[in-house]
């Protein structure tokens, strides 16, 4: 009987070398490289007088520190504008592809590798960047690495892994009117904690999995993360070849054919062992939104926030809402937001940007909430001014800006100030992660775009 | 990477659960190109207030509190890859980071820097929180060889679990790039005996 799961295939097929009582020697198919977690590892290359082993392996862009006006222009700031340059002079001079800032293909890490079709199921994928477990929705083993895993997979093509356990998440059944990706990752997080994933690489499988549309899976195995887990997948299926075919760096032709038949073997057997077992039911789930400072703390839009804590102690749960400004029991509905921010590798694709686009549509957003909109990359950005969406986003009163991870991490000048409010798109309300003191709720596109139009947090369905 | 040796420390204390890599060293202070100097801002926001002056009531800025052993709650360095929380904590003196549960990414991050993650119980971890309220010079071992994180003074302790690859690999400070580099040979036989590159 065979019992090996999608991540089993995956996993061993890219074992060089098991050391006994240690981790594995995993074969690292591809790595994506950025600014702020690669200089010291080129640094440590030269230091032992090394190159990087697979240059055709390994594929760099400028995203985390950029700024997302202006682009043009040199960076303003000083320590930014060296970080940036830093990798431009890294890439040539180790000979590795950089998409820079002003390249048509320049973008945040995870929206660039699959819209080129560098990400490719079955591939073992590394990044110093806990995202990228975004490619997981190719059926690929993606996970995030520290930068002394950055240098050894630059110097080796290798990394030394222990192997996780497997865990499966299976959500069946229909999904509900404004209910989207975002929502699904948000409510499985919040049933399972913001560590209940640790030590696991899950497989998300189910009916209501395999009705969505790519950019849709990224979203889910995006957040993966959140819940602690290295990493998620989802068993590539049609709707992942036809998103592959035709894209500039995938295989085309006879070869497209022949690597479509080997990405059909990879599914998990129908008797495949996992070390836990989970099931959502898809009608259960509504529009989420967060209340507190970890992704696992959130709840239906329509319910109010719990009343005392639900996997944390007391204290860490009463310093949670004190920082976020709540009380226990409280509703969120109708919460004045001054700050919407739509992008990051979460939500900042093309079908995010035309869903948000539907939406607000001769609609205006609230006159006291800024609303920011970046796109996940300049070929999202082109897509959109192709179709008119910047537009349509800036009649509403939007600020349509250029590619980068902006506010997600405000690494950059787009910083939530201080105490304010943000709806936001992103993957992390943790303290202070959108600027010193920002408050941070984190939902889906639809969510952000009702509550911009509102100037209050707002339940999608009203308007559906 | 220094070998690591037995440390006998007092211990330094947050008994907050979920500190993620943002609190450890928020993201605006990954500017930097080189490895050091981030300890000085571990833990900025909550160290510091919007004046840049320490805030009193913060564990490291109380007097007399110091320490190679940093104690937190559990789920301790979630969140974001950055190995920049793993400098800064090495870098600010500690060597040992005791908690009830670690993110995978950060105790790799950890382990690669010598910085001893240890993993004790729910019941071992308040234990140690409450000693060190009622007594904050309590000294504790860090015995690596043993695996053993005690009370110095009474001797008892738990012991906690670590591959033997990461414990040959601290105990003698080995590097593992070291390591995968004397590998290379299988690596490219792996390479060559692929049927495809993906």
């Amino acid at each position: 009987m065979n019992r090996s799961t999608l991540f089993d295939k995956v996993w061993d097929a890219h074992v060089v070398e098991h050391i006994p009582d240690g981790p594995d020697i995993l074969y690292i198919d591809q790595h994506y490289i950025h600014e702020v977690t690669s200089p010291q590892a080129f640094t440590g290359l030269e230091r032992r007088g090394l190159s990087v082993f697979r240059k055709d392996r390994t594929l760099a862009t400028a995203d985390h520190n950029v700024p997302t006006i202006d682009q043009h222009l040199p960076i303003k700031e000083a320590l930014s504008r060296h970080q940036v340059e830093k990798l431009t002079e890294n890439c040539e001079k180790f000979n590795v592809e950089l998409f820079g800032l002003g390249h048509k293909y320049q973008g945040i890490v995870h929206v660039i590798g699959p819209e080129l079709g560098v990400t490719l199921p079955g591939m073992t994928i590394v990044c110093g960047d806990s995202h990228t477990s975004t490619h997981g929705a190719f059926g690929s083993i993606a996970f995030g690495i520290g930068t002394s895993e950055v240098e050894m997979v630059m110097g080796t093509q290798c990394l030394l892994q222990n192997r996780p356990k497997t865990m499966k998440i299976e959500i069946n059944g229909e999904l509900g009117k404004g209910v989207y990706a975002k929502d699904i990752i948000l409510y499985i997080i919040s049933k399972i904690s913001a560590s209940g994933g640790t030590g696991y690489f899950v497989e998300y499988a189910g009916s209501a999995i395999r009705s969505l549309s790519m950019e849709a899976r990224m979203t889910i195995c995006n957040m993966s993360i959140e819940m602690g887990a290295r990493g998620g997948m989802i068993a590539p299926d049609e709707t992942t070849f036809e998103y592959i075919k035709g894209r500039e760096r995938a295989p085309q032709g006879a070869d497209f054919d022949e690597a479509v038949a080997y990405w059909s073997s990879l599914v998990s057997d129908i008797d495949a062992e996992y070390d836990e077992v989970l099931e959502f039911k898809a009608e259960e789930i509504e529009p989420m939104i967060t209340y507190g400072t970890n992704p696992g703390m959130g709840v239906k839009i329509s319910e109010n926030i719990p009343v005392s804590a639900t996997d944390s102690s007391k204290e860490s749960f009463t310093k949670s809402l004190e920082y976020m400004g709540l009380e226990p029991g409280q509703s969120l509905l109708g919460k004045p937001i001054n700050y919407v921010f739509i992008g990051s590798c979460t939500n900042s694709r093309i079908e995010d940007l035309r869903e948000v686009a539907g939406f607000v549509k001769g609609k205006k957003k609230a006159e006291h909430t800024n609303v920011w909109i970046i796109p996940g990359s300049k070929q999202v950005e082109q897509a959109a001014i192709d179709e008119g969406i910047d537009q349509v986003l800036k009649e509403a009163g939007f600020e349509f800006r250029q590619p980068g991870c902006s506010a997600c991490l405000g690494m950059n000048e787009d910083k939530v100030p201080k105490g304010e409010y943000c709806v936001s798109t992103s993957n992390r309300n943790f303290e202070g992660r959108q600027g010193p003191g920002a408050r941070t709720f984190l939902a889906s596109p639809l969510t952000a775009a009702a509550t911009a139009i509102n100037g209050q947090i707002t339940d999608i369905r009203d308007y559906l | 990477m220094e070998k690591f040796v037995t440390i006998q420390s007092a211990a330094v204390t947050l008994p907050i659960e979920n500190i993620d890599t943002d609190q450890i060293i928020p993201a605006r202070f990954l500017k930097a190109t080189d490895r050091t100097g981030f300890g000085e801002n571990l833990f900025r926001d909550w160290r510091y207030n919007e004046a840049d002056e320490p805030n009193a009531d913060f564990v490291l800025n109380q007097p007399g509190v110091k320490g190679s052993i940093l104690v937190a709650g559990r789920n301790f360095g979630c969140g974001s890859s950055r190995e920049h929380a793993a400098w800064a904590i090495y870098d600010s003196g500690f060597r040992v980071v005791v908690s009830s549960f670690f993110a995978d990414i950060f105790k790799n991050n950890a382990l690669n820097n010598g910085l001893l993650p240890v993993q004790v119980s729910d019941h071992f971890l308040q234990a140690i929180f409450w000693e060190v309220k009622r007594k904050p010079d309590t000294e504790f071992e860090v015995n690596l060889e043993k695996q053993l994180f005690s009370f110095a003074r009474l001797k008892a302790g738990e012991e906690f679990e670590i591959g033997a690859y990461h414990k040959t690999c601290l105990l003698n400070g080995y590097d593992n790039i070291d390591y995968i580099l004397s590998r290379k040979e299988s690596i490219e036989r792996f390479e060559n005996e692929r049927v495809r590159a993906w």
